[in-house]
């Protein structure tokens, strides 16, 4: 009896588990559809992008691309910056294939490309009617090439620039130059900074990462006549040069800078100068969508704009690009281009303009989008410091020395998200005080060291 | 004498009974205070959620809530419904028979069965995300619900055998000779006795399983893109590094609890039999 049982057991029980097994498959199944394809008919293509407002702003807008491509259906994966990147490298460097638009900078691009990651857009652009390819800010156009061939087209650009309290400056007496020196800022922002009301003289980041602190700090190094490695790959983290500009950025967010500036990303940052807790903010140029927004933004109206702080350098900007390219695993190549033209055509930026705001058009990308009329009134004061920040965002205008690698902010070489995050971290825990600047460079150069090795060096 | 220092002895319990009741509430209150701002800050603009001191008196506002609502929301929290549906369905009916044997009826090296169940859930899963990742992206199962599911069922598995174990090992073995003399099959007995017996057991492990399956983020992040990503990844998807989104997130993250927080409501009393029966002592 006992026996029968337990036999009766085992099969009834497998036969009910896979019984609802194939249930909850088919259930499962029911409810999901696998990746990019076609729907009804219709097209469907994945964008990958990253969730800052102005993309947001074209998510809220896709109602129209949709009236003009009825047979294409857009999907978006839409994550911050640090998970967007993650995941859109997992999925284009091992073939994942589950975007057909993915939204990089200029830092993937020209690795990407070199790898045959990326589709060429050369055929796309020349076949595209009234796209304006000449109309792309050509720093950035350059930045987005690979062998004179563009592998992606830019939403928006931007390089850095210094903002600061105009208002605040004319009370005290204080005159900003248009280009300061970092002498000059270190004076404004002791004079200015009151911790005993809660106000800073300045805002800089201090969060770890290669797209956080690193970016700031690596046009700092770069104005003090400081490099990551020399011509023969030596790294150079801990050269007098990188000490005393890294001393000189940690010395003034410690001195003057906002409460918690360790863990203060460009986020932070821009709400501190938004909430009007600060007197100045060197950050990316793309800040005046935000800080020139009163629907965010308590200071419009008291703001003024000027370049990158220098040292040995004529300029100091750095360089940067979010946009779309489409990876070469997509079976949607057309509708991906379709898409990519919709979203950077000059015709967007009208769009924009009239349904969301004018001063939320993506900038640093187009020329002539400081040439619409409503744009250029309210850009005014901060549409030539963009532009020539980001005209002059070249190794040749803020270097002191010749390097072997591409890029201001970061290096462009594969091992350096991963090198940049270290080293990030290790200047951000000098932030916070709990190591010198001595030992977070002397920790750096060791990091910098294996790196270093595998392109040759042999120290 | 005596007297007085029984009074004594009395008062100084009733002082430390009311500070315990005193820390009590401090610490409840001090886990309780990031669901208050939370909620809080889900009824405010987005520049009144980001000003600094915050604010606790403000004009409410249900403009986040809008926005979700008209923000395409509601595919994230149906594919978080089926993934944790269907998983939790599934563990349960493997769960059950799977503690059955281990326990009523224990099959040859049950200590080592138990053992490398336990032992799946101490490799990090980060570990295993890029075989996974790889090997969903070459059987074309990347962005599929289906993925997930049985995902989530693998990794509630383990945990749910553990807990339904210990609650059939509480069922007294007279019990089911009763039924065996009375001419109960197997069936009948499962039916009629044991489940009913452990029905908070189940209740309490189906709810863990909920709980998990809800809350699950890493394997989403990395598997899912624009068709069966979660209500996890939705609330990722508010978050971004150049604006503000702490009102915006702090709506959607109110949405997303309600649903576990409602089931544990509803399902409370068979929750606290069910964990003081069996596993969680």
């Amino acid at each position: 009896m006992t026996g029968t049982l337990h036999r009766l057991s085992r099969r009834s029980l497998l036969a009910a588990g896979l019984g609802a097994t194939a249930g909850a498959a088919a259930f499962g199944l029911s409810g999901c559809t696998t990746g990019t394809g076609a729907r009804g008919g219709r097209e469907q293509i994945v964008v990958a992008i990253v969730s800052n407002p102005q993309m947001q702003d074209a998510i809220g807008l896709i109602d129209h691309f949709r009236n003009d491509h009825p047979n294409i259906d857009v999907r978006f994966v839409s994550l911050p910056e640090n998970e967007a990147r993650a995941k859109i490298t997992a999925s284009v460097a091992s073939g994942g294939g589950e975007f057909d638009v993915v939204m990089i900078s200029n830092y993937e691009t020209p690795i990407w490309a070199a790898q045959g990651w990326l589709a060429d857009l050369e055929p796309y652009i020349a076949e595209t009617d009234g796209y304006q390819d000449d109309d792309i800010i050509p720093t950035i156009r350059q930045a987005l090439s690979y062998q004179g061939r563009q592998h992606a087209v830019p939403f928006y650009g931007e390089s850095s620039f210094l903002v600061y309290r105009q208002d605040l400056f004319e009370q005290a007496g204080l005159q900003m130059p248009q280009q300061p020196t970092w002498d000059q800022i270190r004076e404004f922002a002791s004079a200015l900074h009151n911790p005993a009301e809660g106000f800073s003289g300045i805002a800089l980041r201090g969060l770890a990462g290669w797209g956080e602190n690193l970016a700031p700090i690596n046009t700092v190094i770069n104005t003090f006549g400081g490099r990551w490695f020399s011509l023969d790959w030596e790294p150079m983290l801990n050269s007098p040069e990188v000490v005393e500009a890294v001393s000189t950025y940690v010395d003034t967010v410690r001195s003057w800078g906002q409460p918690g500036a360790a863990t203060s990303g460009y986020g932070e940052c821009m709400t501190h100068f938004n909430q009007g807790n600060t007197a100045m903010w060197y950050d990316a140029s793309a800040m005046v969508s935000g800080i020139e927004d009163p629907r965010s933004s308590t200071v419009v109206g008291n703001t003024n704009y000027a370049l990158a702080p220098v040292m040995e350098t004529d300029y100091a900007g750095w360089l940067y690009a979010w946009s779309l390219a489409i990876p070469e695993t997509s079976r949607h190549k057309q509708a991906a281009w379709d898409f990519i033209t919709w979203m950077t055509h000059p015709d967007y930026f009208q769009l924009v303009g009239r349904e969301v705001a004018w001063e939320a058009l993506p900038p640093g990308s187009r020329l002539s989008t400081y040439e619409i009329p409503e744009y250029a009134e309210i850009s005014g004061h901060y549409a030539e410091p963009t532009l020539t920040s980001m005209e002059n965002a070249t190794q040749e205008n803020c270097m002191v020395h010749e390097v072997p690698y591409e890029g201001l902010q970061f290096v462009a070489i594969p091992e350096f998200q991963d090198l940049g995050t270290r080293v990030g971290q290790q200047l951000s825990a000098a932030i916070a005080g709990q190591q010198t600047v001595r030992e977070a460079l002397d920790q750096s150069q060791r990091f910098a060291e294996s790196v270093a090795r595998t392109y040759g060096w042999e120290g | 004498m005596s007297t007085i220092t029984a009074q004594q002895a009395g008062t100084g319990r009733r002082s430390t009974g009311t500070l315990l009741t005193a820390f009590t509430w401090v610490v409840a209150l001090v886990f309780f205070a990031p669901v208050v701002w939370m909620v809080l800050t889900s009824f405010k603009h987005e520049s009144e959620a980001a000003a600094s001191p915050p604010s606790f008196f403000f004009q409410p506002t249900l403009e986040q809530y809008r926005n979700i609502f008209t923000a395409d929301a509601g595919p994230y929290f149906l594919n978080s419904v089926i993934a944790t549906a269907a998983s939790t369905l599934l563990v349960l009916v493997l769960a059950v028979p799977a503690a059955y044997a281990l326990s009523i009826r224990p099959v040859k090296r049950t200590q080592d069965a138990l053992f490398f169940f336990i032992s799946t859930k101490m490799l990090p899963i980060v570990a295993v995300i890029m075989p996974i990742y790889v090997i969903a992206g070459q059987i074309r199962m990347l962005d599929n619900i289906l993925t997930l599911i049985i995902l989530y069922t693998a990794m509630n598995l383990p945990i749910a055998i553990w807990m339904m174990r210990s609650f059939f090992l509480e069922v007294p073995g007279e019990v089911l000779e009763a039924a065996s003399i009375d001419g109960a099959s197997l069936l009948k007995t499962m039916r009629s006795v044991l489940i009913p017996m452990v029905a908070p057991g189940i209740a309490a492990t189906a709810l863990i399983c909920v709980i998990f399956a809800w809350n699950e983020f890493f394997f989403a992040l990395n598997l899912t893109a624009a068709n069966a990503a979660t209500a996890p990844i939705y609330l990722m998807s508010t978050m971004t590094s150049e604006g503000l989104f702490l009102a915006q997130l702090s709506a959607a993250s109110v949405l997303a609890s309600l649903p576990v927080v409602l089931a544990g409501w509803f399902a409370q009393k068979q929750l606290v039999r069910g964990l003081s029966m069996g596993a969680v002592k």
